[in-house]
């Protein structure tokens, strides 16, 4: 016997269940992280230098270093990626050469991250000479978050009413106003969320930067894009697997520092999306 | 005076035959009423004179458009489609308030100060009659407003430009009965001013508004002519059967 309200109570039991094991390991993560991280927090160990190999001190020259990446790789990656979503979703013809490109960015967007690290290795700290420095790093992480930026912008311009457009065009608006005024303004909330994403990602990265710009160790902040700098994600790798007797709280305390610092930037660009929507609906 | 003369137009879309050998005039200051089924090519026909069409990728087409004695296609289309405006058949105002929705079209044409903005809009609104509704909210999202009111908005951003076509695409279909004879009140008073063509689904429509009256079925004009012929003695019998609903 079919039993319509029997079967929907054990459908709804599945699917809060496959939430539920979905929520539960990342609230354990941060519970953990929170947990066994935040006796090491004080002024002290996010304004001072590492001390004694790291074990005692600070973290301030690796916080520094990942936000001058991190800012590094946006400045470079979002209006590069920016430009070539309009360009591709707005103005290039549907032929073979137009899907061969948009086909590779999705594929590129999937290629291993240590892949990108040896790539800047080979091209930005070698070819061009720039050497282990912040410049070849954020330019390195830039690359890697290049695809999310452009296929999230690309979705977000496409998602914009037709409509809207010819409505545009009716007015007698070029093609060039129409982007301008009326398709980018309705598109910023999706490519904000493809910026979100990819900052996470250039921040979290440990493999891109280790051949690029991550110093093992260097008590101070560095000068120029030139000089190497230290970063969150290798430190944490570093003082977790390089360094003897590092006490744990220290290892939690960076990965907490690493997380709030993702939030943070989050939280800035999740902002400015809420300004956005709450402004446009359609 | 002869605003647009067509002769010999043919489009397809695709392997599709939308207009078939079409050729009229559209006289200025008239409103032209054009009626016929789906499908019958109306939207395509108003589409072609503001060169919308051309948006569409499978786009292709044979004859002549002229626009003033001179070929549409010899003209710029932004300058093109600042003469020639356009009403959607549902209204689409565009995610901005209601002032910037009226102020748009202008303000690609260049106009900056704020002063010659704000006239722009105020006469647009009261052309359109919808100045008094909305004259202490124009700073309010245009998405606030009813849906007559939207569309009465969409009058007046196409007004703002200052064209001397409009082309009206199923104005009301989305419409009641008082916002439609809203619309059309203000169809009526644009008339003096302005040379306007209406795609209209809706019989009754075209005969309360329309000077002339022209019957499309199957991308082919059945028959043209003044409004009170075509509904009282139209010279083809197609004309009569869907004029008194026998099909269509």
């Amino acid at each position: 016997m079919r039993n319509p309200q029997r079967t929907e109570k054990i459908a709804f039991f599945f699917l809060f269940l496959a939430t539920l094991v979905i929520a539960l390991p990342v609230g354990l993560v941060v519970i953990i992280i929170i947990s066994k991280g935040l006796p090491a927090i004080n002024w002290q160990f996010l304004s001072d230098i590492p001390r004694q190999g790291m074990r005692s001190g600070g973290i301030f020259p690796a916080i520094m270093g990942t936000v001058y990446l991190v800012t590094g790789a946006i400045i470079f990656a979002l209006p590069i990626g920016l430009l070539a979503a309009v360009y591709l979703s707005e103005y290039a013809k549907d032929n073979m050469l137009t899907r061969v490109i948009k086909l590779a960015i999705v594929n590129l967007a999937g290629v291993p991250s240590v892949v990108y690290g040896l790539f800047g290795l080979a091209l930005f700290v070698v070819f061009f000479k720039f050497g282990a420095s912040i410049l070849s790093g954020s330019l390195t992480l830039g690359i890697m978050i290049l695809p999310i930026i452009i296929t999230a912008s690309r979705e977000a311009l496409e998602s914009v009413p037709y409509s809207f457009r010819e409505v545009s065009y009716s007015l007698g608006a070029s093609k060039w106003q129409t982007i301008r005024h009326t398709v980018l303004p309705n598109a910023i909330p999706g490519i904000l969320t493809g910026t979100i994403l990819g900052l996470g990602r250039a921040a979290g990265e440990t493999a891109p930067i280790l051949f690029t710009v991550a110093a093992f160790y260097l008590p101070q902040l560095p000068k120029s894009i030139f000089d190497q700098a230290m970063a969150l994600p290798y430190h944490l790798y570093v003082i977790s697997t390089q360094v003897p007797n590092v006490n744990e709280k220290i290892r939690y305390g960076t990965a907490l520092v690493l997380l709030v610092l993702v939030l943070c930037m989050n939280l800035v660009a999740i902002l400015i999306r809420y300004q956005f929507r709450k402004r446009k609906k359609w | 005076m002869v605003k647009f003369n067509i002769e010999g137009l043919n489009i397809w879309f695709g392997q599709i035959h939308s207009i078939k050998e079409l050729r009229m005039e559209i006289y200025a200051n008239e409103i032209l009423s054009v009626i016929g089924p789906a499908n019958s090519g109306k939207t395509t026909f108003l589409r072609m004179l503001n060169r919308l069409n051309e948006l569409e990728t499978n786009f292709s087409m044979k004859g002549k458009v002229e626009f003033d004695r001179q070929d549409i296609f010899t003209f710029d289309t932004e300058a093109l489609r600042k003469k020639i405006g356009m009403v959607f058949a549902l209204p689409l105002p565009l995610p901005l308030s209601i002032f910037d929705n009226v102020a748009y079209g202008a303000r690609m044409h260049g106009v900056r100060q704020k002063k010659k903005l704000e006239d722009i809009v105020e006469k647009a609104l009261q052309e359109a009659y919808l100045w008094d509704e909305v004259k202490d909210r124009l700073a309010t999202s245009a998405f606030k407003l009813s849906g007559g009111q939207q569309q009465r908005l969409c009058i007046a951003r196409t007004l703002a430009v200052e064209p001397e076509v409009i082309l009206f695409d199923e104005p009301c279909s989305g419409l009641d009965p008082i916002s439609t004879a809203k619309v059309e009140e203000a169809m009526r008073k644009l008339k003096q001013c302005y040379t306007l063509v209406l795609v209209t689904n809706n019989v009754k429509q075209a005969a309360r508004v329309g000077d002339r009256t022209a019957f499309f079925l199957s991308g082919e004009l059945v028959e043209i002519d003044k409004t009170e012929k075509i509904f009282t003695m139209p010279s083809e019998t197609r004309t009569d059967e869907y004029i008194r609903g026998k099909f269509g």
